[in-house]
């Protein structure tokens, strides 16, 4: 069909680098980027000369180009209202290719500067030489530094504004070198630039002839990020299984360090080890792989291997731990709630996990630690959280790929948050996985709840029904697992063969306490409806589950006013003869002694008494929230 | 697909570069298939889709593709289009599914009389429909953000509402390397496991590895006509001829490949893969600038003027 030829060496040698560029609105970002697409001739032709006319009717520039219109896209969404994020450019030089995560700089936008960041081997931020440091460059400065970038240049632009002068680019210089001595970057360069004139951005300035150091490009085209790392213990993020004839193999991405065909392997959720027998790369059978590499590798022993495990240096192995503190970047409308529980995707584990706790919020302007109750869109919190089960991790300064994630909503699906784990807190050994046990409190704690059961008790027509329905609405928005057992769904079924006597009463509530106290174990909150009018049986019921899973509520409400409601016309009917056994009228009703709420519904409205359910259960921590 | 296939190239001729954008590719390949229910590739045929294949059977090897391949035929497109895409299925044993809107050939809609029409009814109509039939909830393209600028922001895992509408406020944000496969009730994705390649990193690519792709890329003489200073080939005889057009034979190659009477072809001497990465780097005008569609349908600088942006 065609000879292949070789091409130009330049292409063959071509190396990769991911960049992130913020700068607030105005200090000439649009302008910078463009600059260095077309500088590096990256632009179409037909867009250059599209370019000039634009530039006559619209640009800011007078006589010259608008580089800034090269990027119009984003504006044009700006104007419309649309969430403003992340666009990605691209360009090369010959030595090599770019990708500029574009980011916009407004305070409200950390999501996105969290997103452009995340992917970044280098970041740039842009000032504007007049106005020096703002509070958003050391926002800018803070996040990149929490997202792990350890190279950072500084654009001081319009130097042409400030006459070229070096003693102005001076004092921003050394601003800057102070702001950032405590932000752990590795390498900061600080560049005068006039991106406006071309000036410091591909090519060197002769009107900044004291300056000198590297053009931008020249330093984007030669830094290297990184620099010297510690050791690389290998981890590889098994994505799926690979099947064919008599071929098993695990597909996925080397995470970090290098595999080897031969070498014993670790699967860090079990412990146990391994040989890679064969290792086939992007390319076929290959004896070893790098970071970043894909991979489908195959080992000797039949082991347990499927997506979401990491296999690793077996002597370096990750850590595991379900419970840990992380950093948490909100970035969903709806607040982080304590206790619910989201997805976690960490590497290629997908995980139910809830924020158990808030330590503080992080003002991340000054870097001061704030209380917070809550986690708003572009608040960033420090947090502990806990999973369902262990997940394999490092530290998310050692790795990003190992130690970051993200939040997903169960029901809008939506990526919520996104966070960096800092350290595990309770370390989970996997040779005691299989001691791991799935009992209530896993059940419970996945649910972000405490199990219990809510024993409304009451005459007919006291408003049991009416004040546990509200209070289940309300713990189901508030993302709880609850049942109700009442008469309705007990009495048709599972306890037909019971009638109104006194014993079968009682069997019916021991019937119901049993299933209740079953459902306690599956971790749910049970509400129960139940006139059950004798202490004795609430006793035992109460006896059935732990302390403080028993929860008595008394609906309060006089007889006269309860006759005078009859929603079941129960009252009615024992006027007429035609009911017996009628709580309050022909058989006793024992109020209890000590409810852990009583409800007066004589004065409290229904709305009032679920609020009365809900503030004890908040004050008892079955819930964290409402 | 024997190992040898792979293994030819395996001395990797690939820069830096071009190994960090396969990886990721491959990455969001298996991705996609591990999450997915039923995942399906759009296959266009054009290099793209070409590249997209060939990284495809690298991210299973040795299995097979874990999903059909879909081509939505306009019955338009270049006879040697559909003779490619017909020996590829052979050759590389994947299963096609082809979706033609009948429907639309009933109405008579054509790419010649219909307008704007034409592309909404027989490729942006007819795609929903073949997805909603096939009960697709992942629809994996070709497409890149180097494209055009409104494709600079598009996700690598793009959300889909349901009826398939594009909701930029329901796009998620997209940190490291993980996406959010998570759907809602009755939401489907878009992937695009080449959204960071450039259109020279593809011609890269398909050079370093060797891909095929279909003979219309490469010069060669062929009938045109010059409509608006368009140079448009005469496939075949539905073609209409306006007065005094005459077809005359041009060296002529096609950088984006679509339905004939709508793609361009841009004059050029490029017979090898060698010559059209030199051309590209030499030329630099914009791939779509061929593409009667796009200038037709995209919002052009002057339009959002007009509808009052500046
Ligand atoms: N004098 C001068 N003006 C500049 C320079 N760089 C950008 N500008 C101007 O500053 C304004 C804002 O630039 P723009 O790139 O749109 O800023 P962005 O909001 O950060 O993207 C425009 O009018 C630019 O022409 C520079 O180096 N010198």
């Amino acid at each position: 069909m065609h000879a292949p030829e070789p091409t130009t060496p330049s292409a063959r040698a071509r190396d990769h680098l991911r960049v992130v560029i913020c700068g607030s609105v105005d200090d000439g970002k649009s302008t910078l980027i463009g600059r260095l697409l077309a500088e590096t001739n990256s632009v179409p032709d037909d867009q250059l000369a599209g370019l000039k006319v634009l530039s006559q009717r619209y640009g800011t520039t007078g006589e010259d180009l608008d580089y800034a219109l090269l990027l119009d896209g984003l504006e044009n969404e700006r104007e419309q209202g649309i969430t403003i994020d992340v666009a990605y450019r691209y360009f090369a030089t010959s030595r090599r290719a770019f990708v500029i995560a574009d980011t916009p700089g407004h305070e409200q936008y950390t999501r996105n500067m969290v997103t452009g960041a995340s992917n970044a081997e280098v970041a740039v931020l842009l000032v504007d030489v007049r106005a020096g440091l703002t509070a958003q460059t050391r926002r800018h400065a803070r996040i990149v530094s929490l997202l792990g970038i350890r190279d950072v240049v500084l654009v001081v632009n319009k130097m042409d504004l400030a006459g070229f002068a070096q003693a102005a680019f001076a004092k921003v210089a050394d601003d800057f070198r102070r702001f950032a001595a405590g932000l752990g970057f590795r390498a900061v360069e600080i560049i005068p630039a006039a991106a406006r004139y071309g000036d410091n951005v591909a090519a060197a300035s002769g009107r900044l002839g004291w300056y000198g150091g590297p053009s931008l490009l020249g330093y984007l085209e030669t830094v290297e990020p990184g620099g010297a790392e510690a050791a690389k213990p290998l981890r590889i993020a098994v994505q799926s299984v690979t099947r064919a004839d008599d071929f098993r193999g695990y597909a996925g991405i080397v995470a970090r360090g290098e595999v080897v065909r031969g070498e014993e392997i670790a699967v860090a959720r079990t412990g146990q080890r391994t040989r890679i027998t064969a290792l086939l790369g992007a390319a076929g059978e290959t004896a070893r792989a790098r970071e970043g590499d894909a991979v489908t590798v195959v080992v000797a022993d039949h082991t347990d291997i499927g997506r979401g495990d990491v296999l690793a240096d077996p002597e370096a192995q990750p850590e595991r731990a379900d419970q840990f503190a992380a950093h948490v970047v909100w970035m969903d409308e709806a607040p982080l709630l304590r206790g619910r529980t989201y997805v976690m995707k960490i590497g290629t584990q997908s995980i139910p996990v809830a924020v158990t706790a808030i330590k503080h919020k992080i003002e991340i302007e000054s870097g001061l630690a704030k209380a917070a109750a809550t986690l708003e869109m572009n608040d960033i919190g420090f947090c502990n959280l806990a999973t369902s089960v262990p997940v394999s991790f490092d530290p998310y300064e050692q790795n990003r790929f190992m130690g970051g994630f993200i939040l997903i909503d169960r029901t809008t699906a939506a990526t919520a948050g996104a966070g960096m784990i800092a350290f595990g807190l309770r370390r989970a050994h996997n040779v005691k996985e299989q001691h791991f046990a799935v009992d209530k409190n896993a059940r419970a704690h996945m649910k972000g709840q405490k199990p219990c059961i809510l024993w409304f008790t009451g005459l007919s027509g006291a408003g049991k029904s009416t004040v546990m329905n509200l209070v289940e609405q309300r713990l189901m928005r508030a993302g709880m697992h609850t049942y109700v057992l009442d008469g309705d769904n007990v009495r048709r079924r599972l306890n037909r063969d019971l009638g109104f006597t006194d014993a079968d009463r009682v069997e019916n509530i021991r019937r119901v306490g049993e299933v209740a106290r079953l459902m306690v174990d599956a971790g749910l909150i049970v509400l129960c409806a139940f006139i059950s009018p004798f202490r004795e049986e609430r006793t035992m019921v109460r006896e059935l589950v732990e302390a403080g899973e028993f929860i008595e509520i008394f609906v309060d409400a006089p007889l006269s006013l309860c006759m005078q409601r009859d929603p079941k016309g129960l009252y009615a009917k024992a006027r007429q003869g035609l009911a017996t056994h009628v709580t309050g009228i022909d058989s006793a009703y024992e109020p209890p002694l000590h409810p852990e709420i009583r409800l007066d519904t004589s004065t409290l409205s229904p709305e009032r008494s679920a609020q009365a359910v809900l503030d004890e259960l908040l004050r008892r921590g079955i819930i964290a929230h409402t | 697909m024997p190992l040898a296939a792979l293994t030819a190239t395996r001395d990797s001729r690939l820069s830096a570069h071009l190994s960090r954008l396969e990886a990721e590719a491959i990455y969001v390949l298996r991705e996609a298939a591990a999450t997915a229910a039923r995942p399906v590739m759009l296959y266009s045929i054009g290099k793209d889709s070409s590249v997209l294949l060939h990284l495809a059977r690298k991210a299973f090897h040795p299995g097979r593709i874990p999903f059909p391949l879909m081509h939505i035929d306009t019955t338009w497109k270049f006879r040697e289009m559909i003779a490619f895409r017909d020996a590829a299925a052979k050759e590389y044993g994947f299963e096609l599914l082809v979706h033609i809107n009948r429907d639309g050939i009933a109405r008579g809609i054509d790419p010649i009389r219909s307008g704007p029409l034409y592309t909404r009814v027989m490729k942006t109509e007819a795609l929903k429909d073949a997805l909603t039939r096939h009960d697709f909830d992942a629809a994996i393209g070709g497409a890149r953000r180097d494209e055009e600028a409104s494709r600079a922001k598009e996700r690598v895992f793009s959300v889909r509402a349901p009826g398939h509408a594009w909701d930029p406020r329901r796009q998620r944000p997209e940190l490291w390397k993980l996406y959010n496969t998570q759907l809602a009730a009755g939401e489907t994705m878009r992937v695009f496991p080449l959204s960071n390649w450039t259109e020279l990193d593809v011609w890269d690519y398909i050079e370093a590895e060797d891909i095929p792709v279909v003979p219309l890329y490469f010069a060669a003489p062929r009938p045109v006509v010059r409509r608006s200073g368009m140079l448009i080939m005469v496939d075949d005889e539905r073609l209409p001829l306006e007065a005094g057009e005459t077809p005359q034979i041009v060296s002529v190659r096609f950088r984006s490949l679509g339905c004939y009477p709508l793609t361009a072809a841009v004059p050029s001497e490029a017979r090898t893969l060698g010559d059209i990465v030199r051309e590209l780097r030499a030329t630099r005008s914009s791939e779509r600038a061929g593409r009667l569609i796009d200038a037709d349908e995209t919002s052009s600088m002057e339009r959002k003027k007009r509808e009052g942006y500046f």
